[in-house]
């Protein structure tokens, strides 16, 4: 078997969701090529080449590459994944964005999301935002996979050798231009890959309330999140949103504050390793879920929180 | 210009999504069932793009049971003009939807195709880049700004850690994310009117496309149940448990 691991970066770094497919692959069998399609990417392709596994990585540098477009990476990724088994990437908005059109285009299904490998043709998924498990066997001769980067532990970024193989294979399918890029102006991580995430639900009351969080977020080096409830309500935009129709999230913790604990909103999150809830709602059904459960009133509890953590951080 | 709407029928996202003891799948005996939120995005864009005059003709298609009919009836009670049914009753994968789709495309002649990002119950947010690269058309995946400028449309995505905007050729494929729009609710009077729209059904076999799954489901499980954990008594109790008892800060 041979797996091509499509390389996850932005043109000067390597992303660590590669390292976490890359442990996918390793998980599956057989040897691990990286394909690292960019522009100006040569100090991607040297990181990839020294991750653990891999033995070779292939260079597509080319201006079609440099801003990720479905169109281009598409058609290069069905031409270069031709000759492997499986062909994997992130489930990060890059691979969910051109991998069905790599399976569209080699007349193959898709296995998105994975979040363990059984064999190498069978894996499980989370279907239903995550209320349901399902395990799924592709029949295709080549499977495209993208892979829940949170699911797999990372292999080490160091201590590998591969060679560096740079490709002539310039596809511009001529479809597609970028215009331009807005990058979130805070400096908290992103909150679908954080390892640590603060959220605030309706009990929050408005948005000004919100600052509260963001000055426990920064202490931790948390992304903000939210409910459905506060987006609806106002509080915050949507793209705070963590739940079934928001952002999903597995952080090692998650702080659900003045959340009640829909099913929409546990679907988002109950797959994080822990789970604390801070509601005066004694009843309220994140208890159900949560670690750690504190029945407070949030307005006393957040800042309290802020001074404890100032103390041992 | 024309606007063809893909909408989906799924488990409403309300619903407690219940696995079935013996494993086979999801219970979905007796549960109410609605369009996928991501689809009334879709239907909303398409009419908001007919009110600025940019849309002359929205076209909605669903592919499912007889059932789904519903589904495309809301779409019409929102504003679309005529419907699609590509009945079936058998389980469509995304590949497969997507060479439905890709038939009704070459019959329609979209200028535009908007399709929701994902559904809720299978999760996959593959048909509507599936139908881009069989029908050979561009992406504007996750989108959360649309505007259509002569030949092109510029479709502003949303991306991790940010917004991406791309230009796109026409005829292209939009699939839309949560903040591109709110979708409106249908009133009593367009509910009604909607029932006289038109609306042709057609089965896959009449659009010469083989559905049988590629993709075989082995078992659907239930996630394995959180226990709920402990009280705290204060924020101390919690801080000192987090850094001593959990390790997570």
């Amino acid at each position: 078997m041979s797996i091509l691991v499509i390389a996850e970066h932005d043109n000067s770094s390597l992303k660590q969701a590669t390292l976490n497919v890359v442990a996918a692959a390793k998980a599956i069998g057989g040897d691990i090529d990286v394909l690292v399609a960019g522009e100006n990417c040569g100090a991607v392709a040297e990181a990839a080449a020294k991750a653990e596994g891999v033995n070779k990585v292939l260079v597509a540098d080319n201006a079609a590459y440099g801003h990720f477009l479905g169109e281009n990476l598409g058609e290069l990724v069905a031409e270069v994944g031709k000759g492997y088994s499986h062909v994997l990437a992130a489930a990060g908005t890059t691979g969910k964005d051109f991998m069905p059109r790599v399976a569209a285009l080699l007349d193959v299904a898709q296995v998105s999301d994975i979040i363990r490998v059984e064999s190498d043709d069978t894996f499980v998924r989370p279907i239903y935002a995550g209320n349901a498990i399902a395990t799924v066997k592709s029949s295709d001769s080549i499977k495209v996979i993208t892979v829940r980067p949170t699911a797999f532990d990372p292999v080490a970024a160091e201590g590998g050798s591969a060679s560096v193989e740079q490709l002539d294979v310039v596809k511009d399918a001529g479809l597609s231009a970028f215009v331009s890029e807005e990058k979130a102006e805070s400096d908290r991580p992103d909150l679908a890959s954080a390892g640590i995430v603060i959220s605030g639900g309706r009990g929050m009351q408005n948005g000004d309330n919100f600052k509260m969080l963001e000055s426990v977020a920064d202490l931790l080096g948390a992304a903000v999140g939210a409910s459905r409830a506060a987006v609806d309500a106002g509080f915050v935009p949507n793209d705070m949103q963590v739940g079934q129709t928001g952002k999903i999230v597995a952080p090692q913790l998650y702080v659900a504050v003045g959340i009640s604990g829909a099913i929409q909103h546990l679907a988002g999150m109950s797959d994080s390793k822990v789970i604390v809830a801070i509601n005066k709602d004694e009843e309220a059904p994140i208890f159900q879920v949560a670690d750690y459960g504190l029945v407070a009133d949030l307005f006393e509890a957040v800042p309290q929180l802020e001074e404890e953590l100032k103390k041992v951080l | 210009m024309k606007v063809l709407v893909a909408v989906k029928r799924v488990i409403d996202y309300n619903v407690k999504v219940r696995v079935k003891p013996d494993n086979t799948g999801v219970d979905l005996a007796n549960v109410k069932m609605a369009m996928n939120p991501f689809c009334e995005i879709a239907v909303e864009e398409a009419v908001r793009l007919k009110e600025k005059g940019v849309a002359s003709e929205i076209v909605v298609v669903s592919i499912g049971p007889k059932a789904a009919q519903e589904q495309i009836r809301t779409a019409l009670a929102l504003g679309a003009d005529r419907g699609i049914h590509v009945e079936t009753d058998e389980e469509v994968q995304s590949l497969e939807a997507a060479k439905l789709l890709k038939a009704v495309v070459e019959k329609e002649e979209p200028k535009l195709v908007i399709l929701g990002k994902q559904s809720i119950d299978s999760d996959n947010n593959q048909t509507g880049q599936m139908l881009a690269a069989l029908t050979g058309m561009g992406q504007g995946t996750f989108a959360s700004e649309v505007v259509v400028e002569g030949d092109k449309v510029n479709v502003t995505r949303e991306v991790d850690g940010g917004l991406m905007t791309v230009s796109l050729n026409l005829p292209a494929v939009v699939t839309t994310d949560l903040r591109l729009n709110e979708p409106r609710y249908a009133s009593l009077p367009n509910i009604m009117k909607a029932k006289k729209k038109p609306l042709d059904n057609m089965s896959p076999a009449d659009l010469g496309v083989d559905v049988a799954p590629r993709l075989s489901t082995l078992k659907v499980e239930a996630p394995a149940a959180r226990q709920a954990g402990v009280k705290v008594a204060d924020v101390a109790e919690l801080v000192d448990k987090l850094k001593n008892e959990a390790k997570v800060i």
